[in-house]
Order: structure tokens, then sequence, then C-alpha cells
């Protein structure tokens, strides 16, 4: 579903990425670990296009996604195109980034009928059944300040799934919240994994990543270190990077 | 303090000018310059903004100096080559027919308001947090669609406050107007006082209906960002909304 070829990122002089290849069939479920800076993030927002890369590959589900390939080289798509390809990628935020103006009813119907062209009718119809999915049957009308962290992230789960992405990518989805509200969003990426979704999490959520993930990936300094299932790699880590990680957060 | 027994103010006159024809004539057409232009100042603003905010200097340099214009140079002048410059280059009976100095007031008026709100457009668009346009584009919206429906909305609310600034500042602004001959409000006080030889009144007369407009647009901003707000939370209370509630008390809703 997702192959990523040798893939470098730069921030002006910083190189954030450093050759990362990897790949995630489809309904697998990868949890990304590594220290704050080691480029997960990064990677995530590179694969569907909110970060260009400066070289390297990424395919989704055989495409590569934001450039077309011209003698060897990378151009860059143009807007629609990239727009039509970010549409089967789904994403959840760190800070949730619901629209603040729109309802939680109205921040999972608005792409389906602007970019899907959905009629309303319909996408309210699926809208109401998603929210009701992830337990907020009662907040459709509630706009998001009036909601819970816990809550604005389910709606926010719930309008990604909207577009029917083959892939979905959460960037630490857990890490904004209070401690007693990461269940609830977590259950709700359980069942989502068991359905079969292919899912790229990054997370510190170890007991998730136990539990859900097919295969943990460890990240630092721009490269993949180690990557396994993730009994192997949290009990018997090989690299010394991995160990020292690892000591820090279990 | 014998002086003070010499002053003759009449407020008779000012009474009998008040409701005048010709002076609520003029009220009617300073407002209608400001609307028209206030209108096509934020149209252009946006489009402007936006243009400023491209990445493709075919787009966005011209936007720059286009504000870099109207900003730099006085109104005045802008009104005196839109009416009567223009009516000097074109020298056609079908545009000279058509370009009545109140036309040309709308438009100089409107092309000036918009390099002013291509600039506080463009502070709005950036108040919005990063992450919106993030997960906008993330759910498959090309730039426009972002815009349109996600982040300009956003902006608007920031927006308010210094566009209800630039309507105050150009509802009167529009006095200078009497460069070009159109006898908005002020310019209609000035006629009248020089024909009754009542200066002090008819100003007077141009200061209430001035006050008038200022303050309705005043109350219609405040009523405006309560109507704007987020969420009930942050719904601020106006004066109106204020007013509306002892209403409503008395009348037991």
């Amino acid at each position: 579903m997702v192959r990523s070829v040798d893939v470098h990122k730069r921030f002006g002089r910083l190189e954030v990425l450093r050759g990362v290849s990897m790949e995630v069939a489809k309904g697998e479920v990868v949890v990304l670990i590594g220290p704050s800076g080691s480029g997960k993030t990064t990677f995530l927002r590179c694969i569907n296009h909110l970060e260009r890369i400066d070289a390297g590959r990424i395919y989704v589900d055989g495409e590569l996604v934001g450039y077309r390939e011209k003698n060897g080289r990378l151009v860059e798509d143009r807007e629609r195109e990239v727009a039509r390809k970010r549409a089967a990628i789904g994403m959840v935020f760190q800070r949730f980034n619901l629209f603040p103006h729109l309802t939680a009813l109205g921040n999972v119907i608005e792409a389906p009928i602007r970019v899907k062209k959905v009629p309303r009718k319909e996408a309210e119809e699926t809208g109401r059944e998603r929210l009701t999915k992830v337990g907020l049957a009662d907040k459709l009308s509630a706009y998001p300040a009036q909601l819970s962290g816990g809550q604005q992230q389910r709606v926010a789960i719930a309008r990604a799934l909207a577009m029917q992405p083959k892939l979905m990518l959460f960037d630490e989805p857990t890490s904004a919240l209070d401690p007693e509200l990461v269940g609830e969003v977590l259950d709700v990426m359980k069942s989502l994994a068991r359905e079969g979704m292919t899912m790229i999490v990054v997370s510190h959520e170890m007991g998730f990543a136990r539990e859900v993930a097919d295969r943990i990936v460890f990240m630092d300094e721009g490269v993949i270190v180690e990557e396994g299932p993730p009994e192997e790699l949290f009990l018997r880590p090989s690299q010394p990077r991995t160990q020292a990680f690892l000591s820090k957060i279990l | 303090m014998e002086w003070l027994l010499a002053i003759r103010f009449d407020f008779d006159t000012v009474g009998d000018f008040l409701f005048d024809p010709i002076i609520l004539r003029a009220m009617r057409q300073t407002l209608y310059i400001a609307l028209l232009a206030m209108v096509l100042g934020v149209g252009l603003g946006v489009v402007l903004a936006v243009m400023r905010d491209s990445r493709n200097p075919i787009v966005s340099a011209p936007a720059g100096v286009y504000v870099w214009f109207w900003r730099a140079t006085p109104v005045i002048l802008q009104l005196l080559m839109v009416y009567f410059g223009l009516r000097q280059l074109i020298d056609e009976d079908i545009f000279r027919d058509n370009w009545t100095r109140f036309r040309a007031a709308v438009v100089t008026f409107g092309l000036n308001e918009a390099a002013y709100m291509a600039e506080i457009v463009r502070g709005g668009i950036q108040s919005v947090e990063a992450g919106q346009m993030d997960a906008a584009k993330s759910l498959g919206m090309t730039n426009m669609q972002a815009l349109r429906r996600i982040i300009l909305p956003q902006a608007f609310r920031v927006m308010i406050p210094p566009t209800g600034n630039e309507f105050i500042a150009m509802l009167k602004n529009t006095s200078v107007a009497f460069a070009i001959g159109v006898v908005e409000l002020l310019n209609a006080a000035r006629i009248q006082a020089a024909a009754n030889f009542r200066p002090m009144e008819l100003y007077t007369v141009a200061a209430f209906w001035y006050l008038v407009l200022v303050s309705i647009f005043s109350l219609g901003q405040a009523e405006l960002e309560r109507v704007m707000a987020v969420s009930e939370r942050e719904r601020p209370e106006t004066l109106l909304s204020r007013a509306m509630a002892i209403v409503g008390t008395r009348r037991g809703v």
C-alpha cells in the first residue's frame, strides 16, 4: 500500500530525513516511534505531500503522491491532481485541527460535499452514522469549542474516514489529550485496525502498539534504525540506540 | 465675559436644515458612495490578498504594485485622475455621459479601499492556524476550496474590527469628493452655509448626520461580531443584544 524508497527531506540546512525506505502492506498497522526530532512526523507529512521531498520516491497504492516522474526526475503534479490523491489518504493530527466554524457534523460532511460532490442529504446521513460509530451521536450539532479533546479527536477521525480513504495516517493522535481521554480515542483506532484499515501511526502509546501494531518502526536522526513485530522489538531490541530509547519510555 | 453674549448660534436654522431635502439627499449620496465603495473594496481586497500571497511572482507582483500605488498617493489626486483624467483620455460621448461624478467617486474610493483591505485580509488569513490548511488539504481540498470554505470564514472574524475602522474612516473621507464636484453631505452643507450666511449652523447639521451614520454602523459592527463568534461561549454581549434581552424579559419571553 505504501512504498517509500530512500526519501530525503531538508528544511534549509537541517536534513530531517536521510534516506527513509519502508513498505507497508495493505491492512497492516505500523507504529512509528522515536525521539522528538527524529523525523517521524515529517515522514508522515511527506506521504500525503503536505511536505515536499528532496529525493527518493513515495508510492501509495502504486502511485506517486504529488509528483510525476519525468526522465528519472520528480516533477510536482498540478494542484488538482495532488488534491485528488490526497483525498484517498486520511490524516489525523496531534492538535485535531477541526474547523472551528463548523459543527461536528459540518466538519464531517464538508469534504465529501465539496470534494467528492456527494449530495448533501446523503453526506449528512453517512456523516451521522460515522459520528454515531465513534460514540458522538449526541454531539452532531456541537461546535469543536464545546467538545472535550477526546471528543474532538474522534470527530477528526470520523472526518478523515468520511472520505473513505485506503490509508490512514495518525500523527501523535493522543499526545495533546488529558490522560483520562486517551482511551476513548485509542478504542476508536483499535476498532478501525480490526476492520482492516491500513494505518501508519506515530505514537508513544506502548500499550496500543503492543496490542494493535503488526510492526514497530524505530526512527532516529532521520533514518530507520530498526523495525520488527512489537514483542520482538520491545523485548529484544538489537540496536543500542533502540535499547537506549526504549529504556527511557518503557 | 461679555463677548459670550455676542455669540449668536441660531438653533432654528439647525432645525430647519436638519431634515432639509437637499441635505438628506446629500446624506444619502455620502452613504451610497461609502457602501458601494466598501463592497468593491472588500471584494477586490480579498482577490489582492490572495494574489499577494501567491508563490508565483507574476501573480504577486502586480498586487504589490497596486497596493503600493493606491496607498502612496493622496485620495484627492486619485479622484481627480479617475474623474477628470479619464474624461480627458477617453474622449467618447458614451463614456463621458456615463462617467458621472458619483460613479467616479464610488470607483475611486473602492479602488483605494481595496489596497487597505488587501492588507487587512492578508492579516486575517495569516491569523488562521496553519493546521487548518493542513487539515483541509489532507481531505483533498484544493487551495481555492480550502481558502473559501475553511480559511476565509475564520479570517473574516478577525477582519471585522479593522474593517469597521476602515469603513468609518472612508465614510468621513467621502467628503473629499467635493474636489470633483460631488454634492455629498459636507459639500451640501458648505453650499447652504454660503447661501444662508450660517456656516456654524450648517456645519452642525453635517456633523449631526455624520455622528448618526457612524453610530449606526458601530452598532452594526458589534452585532456582526456577535453573530460571527465561533461559539456561544465566546459570544460577546452588545448594546443591541442587551436591549433585546431586556425587551424580551419585559414581554415575558
